[in-house]
C-alpha cells in the first residue's frame, strides 16, 4: 500500500497585503481555504483531515493557533495537525498533507498555511524580543556576499532579479507589491539595507494565507475526467542541517543539494534544466535566485547568475523562475512555502492566468528556512508519467 | 498478528530524561541525551535514523524558532529528512509513523521536549486561546481545567474525594518510577482538608511544572524484527480535534478521545494498561470513560502527568511508558494517550501490542 499517487485538485490564496485589517486570523485562513475548496469543487464536509503550517507563533501572539483555528477550518471532529519548520514550513505543510494521502491514510486532505505579520512585529519576534536582532536580511547578507565573491557575478544580477519578480507580480492579482515603475536604476538607488541587499531587493512583510486540497488517484482522475486538470505530485523531499559548524557551506548548503538530488531521483529527472519547465523557489532576497539555481543543480556551480543575466529566468525565458512574483512580491512567511508549491501546481494545471508559462508540464516548488538549513521541494506534473518511463 | 505486514511499524527504543522542576540544561542538551539514549536503546547510531521529527513549542521555550537549535541534538549531518511539529512529541511520533508508511525508509526518531520552567504558565497559556474572545479573559490552563472539573462534579460523574484518591494513587505508584518528580504517600483525607488553589481544584489535583524530554525510535516491520527481539507494534494510531470554545462543548465528555480510540481500534481487544495524559485529577475518570476502559485496565502505573508533566513531551512519554509495559513488564496490549488545548480539545490515542 506504500506510496500511492496524490493529486492537487484545489488551490486558493488570499490577496496579500501589508495589513489585512478586514479579516481576523480565522477569516484570513478561511478566505484561502474557501477558494481552494471551490477550485476542488468540494465542501468543508468532504475534507478528512487538516494540516496547518505557519512560522513562529510569536509573530501573531497566538500560541498553537491550530487550536483556535479548528473551528474556522471546519476541523472539529477531524484530525488537525500543525507543522512548523521555519521558513520552509509552507512547503513541508504541503508535503506532510500529501503523505496523509500517499500512505492511503486519508482520501482528501486540506493543507493551510498562513502568517498575519501585521498582528505583531516580525523583526522583534525573529530576535525573540532580544536586542540587536540582525533581521533575516542581516543574517543572510554575508552568504550573498560570499556567493558574489565566489562566482564573480556582476552586481546588476541582484537588481535584475528584483525587477523581474516585481514585473511578474504585475500579472498576479493576489501579489502584495505592485511596483509598475521598478527598474535596475531605481533598485540601485534605493537605500542599502544590508550590503549587497538594497531596499528594493528585499521581500515585503505580508498578511496572507494559502490553501491546497489533496486527493488520491481516484479523486485526481475524477477531476481530470470532469475537465479539471489536477497537478500530480511526482516527488517530494525535505532536508535539514545544523546551523553552524566548521566546514558548513551556507552558500551551497549540502541540505539543498541533497534535497534536490532526492526529489529529482524520485521524479525520474536526470537533467533538471531541460526536464523541468519552470520553477517557483523561495527568494526573499534577490541574490538567492542564482544561489538556489546552483545549489538545486539547475545551473552549474558558479553559473546560476548567467541564467538570470541572460533572461532565461524571465517569464518568457527558457527556464522561468518565480512566475507569480515570488517571495520578493508577497511574503506572509508561514504561507510563502505553500504559495511556491501552489504556483508550481497552478502552472502544470494551466491555471496561472497572465503569469502562465505556455505548455508547462513539469514544475518545481521549493522553500527553505532558518540559516539556509531547512529545505522542502516538490515536483508536480499534469501527468503521472511525463517522461514516458 | 502484528509485524506480518511490511508496513507495520514498531517502537524499538526510547529514552526519557530526568524530570526536574528546573533543569540547568538547554532544550538541545536535554534532547542530545535522550536521542543518544533512544538510538542506543534501539541498538543503532544516529546515522541509521532516516527521518527525525521533533515536537516543541516556542512559547514554552520563550523563543522564536527554538527548535532550530535543537537540530544539533539530532545530529543532522549529513543532512537529514526532518520535520517539526508545534505539538506534543506524540504528534511528532504520528508524523514519523505516517512517514515510514511511505515505504522508502526504515527508521525514524520522534522527540518531544519542553522547559516549562522558562516561562510563567499563567502568562503563556491564555495565549493559546481564541485571541479575540477568550485570551483577553486571561484564563489559563488551570482555570479551564477548574471549569471542566466543576462540570463533572455538578453532574455527579466525579467527586472531590475520588479526585484526591487519584492524586494519592498516582503519586504512590510514582514511587517506583525513576521519571517522577512528585511522589510519595499521601492521605486522601488530609489532602481534602487543604484549601482550593482554584476552586474546585486543590494543589494535589494539579500537575507539577516540569522540565524534560523524550525520544523514541520506530522502524518498519522487517527492520524492527532485525534490530529488536521484542518490538512493540503500533497497531492503531489516531487523533481528533473538537471545537475550541469550551462553551460550545459538553465538558462532561471527551468526544474527540472517543473518536480517536474507536478509529485506532481500541475495541479489538482488552487494554491491560493505559498511560493517559490526565494532567488534572478529574480528567482521569473522564478520559477512562471516553476511552471505554473497564475496571481491569491499569491506569497510569508510572504516576502519569500528575507525577511529572514536561509539557510537549508528556504525551510521548505516555506512549513510552505504555511500550515499557509490553517490552519490560510482560503485558500484551496497552495504550498511550495525549491531549492538547483547553479542556482536552484535541486527543490522540496510540494502541500498542507485543509479539
Amino acid at each position: 500500500m506504500a506510496h500511492q499517487p496524490c493529486a492537487v485538485v484545489g488551490v486558493g490564496q488570499t490577496h496579500h497585503k501589508t495589513r489585512r485589517w478586514d479579516v481576523s486570523l480565522g477569516g484570513l485562513v478561511r478566505e484561502a481555504a474557501g477558494r481552494a475548496l471551490e477550485d476542488a469543487q468540494m465542501d468543508w464536509k468532504d475534507i478528512d483531515a487538516v494540516v496547518i503550517g505557519k512560522a513562529p507563533d510569536l509573530f501573531e501572539g497566538v500560541m498553537k493557533p491550530e487550536l483556535y483555528l479548528t473551528d474556522a477550518l471546519g476541523a472539529a471532529g477531524k484530525p488537525m495537525f500543525r507543522v512548523h519548520t521555519a521558513g520552509s514550513v509552507g512547503g513541508t505543510t504541503g508535503i506532510v498533507a500529501a503523505h496523509h494521502v500517499e500512505t492511503g491514510r486519508h482520501k482528501r486532505v486540506l493543507a493551510v498555511a498562513y502568517q498575519k505579520q501585521s498582528e505583531g512585529n516580525a523583526q522583534f519576534a525573529l530576535g525573540s524580543g532580544r536586542g540587536a536582532s540582525l533581521g533575516a536580511g542581516g543574517a543572510f547578507a554575508p552568504y550573498m556576499r560570499a556567493y558574489i565573491a565566489r562566482s564573480g557575478a556582476p552586481m546588476d544580477v541582484g537588481p535584475m532579479v528584483a525587477v523581474k519578480d516585481r514585473q511578474n507580480a504585475m500579472k498576479n492579482p493576489y501579489a502584495h507589491l505592485k511596483l509598475a515603475d521598478i527598474s535596475i536604476d531605481t533598485v540601485k538607488a534605493s537605500p542599502m539595507l544590508w550590503d549587497p541587499i538594497h531596499y528594493l531587493e528585499s521581500c515585503p512583510s505580508s498578511d496572507g494565507a494559502c490553501a491546497v486540497v489533496f486527493t488520491d488517484e481516484e479523486g485526481g482522475k475524477a477531476a481530470e475526467k470532469a475537465g479539471r486538470q489536477p497537478a500530480w505530485i511526482l516527488a517530494s523531499a525535505v532536508r535539514s542541517e545544523p546551523s553552524q559548524f566548521p566546514g558548513r557551506d551556507p552558500v551551497r548548503p549540502q541540505g539543498a543539494v541533497d534535497c534536490a538530488t532526492d526529489v529529482y531521483k524520485q521524479a525520474g529527472i536526470t537533467n533538471p534544466r531541460e526536464q523541468i519547465d519552470c520553477a517557483e523557489i523561495y527568494v526573499p532576497f534577490s541574490w538567492l535566485e542564482p544561489m538556489w539555481l546552483e545549489a538545486h543543480l539547475i545551473a552549474e556551480e558558479g553559473t546560476g547568475w548567467k541564467m538570470t543575466e541572460s533572461g532565461d529566468t524571465a517569464l518568457g525565458g527558457s527556464f522561468p523562475v518565480n512566475m507569480s512574483g515570488g517571495v520578493l512580491s508577497s511574503n506572509p512567511i508561514g504561507a510563502s512555502g505553500l504559495l511556491r508549491f501552489s504556483e508550481a501546481a497552478l502552472q502544470v494545471r494551466g491555471m496561472a492566468g497572465e503569469h502562465q508559462v505556455d505548455g508547462a508540464k513539469v514544475a518545481l516548488g521549493q522553500a527553505y528556512g532558518a540559516a539556509n538549513q531547512y529545505f522542502s521541494m516538490w515536483v508536480v506534473s499534469n501527468s503521472l508519467d511525463p517522461f514516458g518511463k | 498478528m502484528p509485524g506480518q505486514n511490511p508496513d507495520d511499524i514498531a517502537i524499538i527504543g526510547w529514552s526519557i530524561s530526568p524530570m526536574e522542576r528546573h533543569t540547568g540544561k538547554t532544550e538541545a542538551q536535554l534532547l542530545l541525551e535522550v536521542v543518544t539514549g533512544a538510538v542506543e536503546d534501539a541498538g543503532i547510531t544516529r546515522r541509521e535514523v532516516d527521518f527525525t521529527c521533533a515536537g516543541s513549542c516556542d512559547y514554552v521555550a520563550g523563543q522564536a524558532f527554538s527548535f532550530v537549535q535543537n537540530i544539533d541534538a539530532v545530529g543532522a549531518w549529513p543532512p537529514k529528512r526532518d520535520s517539526h511539529v508545534e505539538m506534543d512529541g506524540a504528534w511528532a511520533l504520528y508524523e514519523a509513523w505516517i512517514r515510514l508508511q511511505l515505504g522508502d525508509i526504515d527508521v525514524a526518531c520522534a522527540m518531544g521536549s519542553g522547559r516549562s520552567s522558562t516561562a510563567d504558565p499563567a502568562l503563556i497559556y491564555p495565549m493559546e486561546m481564541d485571541p479575540f474572545y477568550l485570551a483577553p479573559l486571561g484564563a489559563d490552563a488551570m482555570s479551564f481545567a477548574a471549569l471542566q472539573a466543576r462540570a463533572l462534579l455538578d453532574s455527579g460523574k466525579v467527586t472531590e474525594r475520588q479526585m484526591a484518591e487519584i492524586a494519592a494513587r498516582t503519586r504512590r505508584d510514582a514511587k517506583e518510577s525513576p521519571y517522577a518528580q512528585v511522589k510519595g504517600d499521601f492521605d486522601a483525607d488530609a489532602l481534602l482538608r487543604e484549601d482550593y488553589v482554584r476552586s474546585p481544584l486543590r494543589k494535589h489535583d494539579l500537575p507539577p511544572i516540569t522540565d524534560g524530554a523524550c525520544a523514541m525510535v520506530i522502524a518498519r516491520a522487517d527492520k524492527a524484527k532485525e534490530l529488536c527481539p521484542n518490538p512493540v507494534w503500533i497497531t492503531g494510531f489516531d487523533h481528533y480535534a473538537e471545537l475550541h470554545y469550551p462553551g460550545m462543548r459538553d465538558l462532561r465528555e471527551s468526544r474527540s478521545t472517543t473518536l480517536a480510540a474507536k478509529a485506532a481500534g481500541i475495541g479489538e481487544g482488552a487494554v491491560e494498561v493505559a498511560e493517559i495524559q490526565a494532567a488534572f485529577t478529574h480528567e482521569e475518570p473522564l478520559l477512562v470513560e471516553a476511552l471505554g476502559l473497564g475496571a481491569d485496565t491499569v491506569v497510569n502505573p508510572s504516576g502519569g502527568p500528575l507525577a511529572a508533566n514536561p509539557i510537549m513531551a508528556t504525551g510521548l512519554i505516555r506512549i513510552a511508558e505504555a511500550a515499557r509495559q509490553i517490552r519490560d513488564n510482560g503485558k500484551h496490549r496497552t495504550l498511550g494517550h495525549s491531549t492538547s488545548g483547553p479542556c482536552l480539545q484535541q486527543n490522540l490515542v496510540c494502541i500498542l501490542e507485543g509479539n
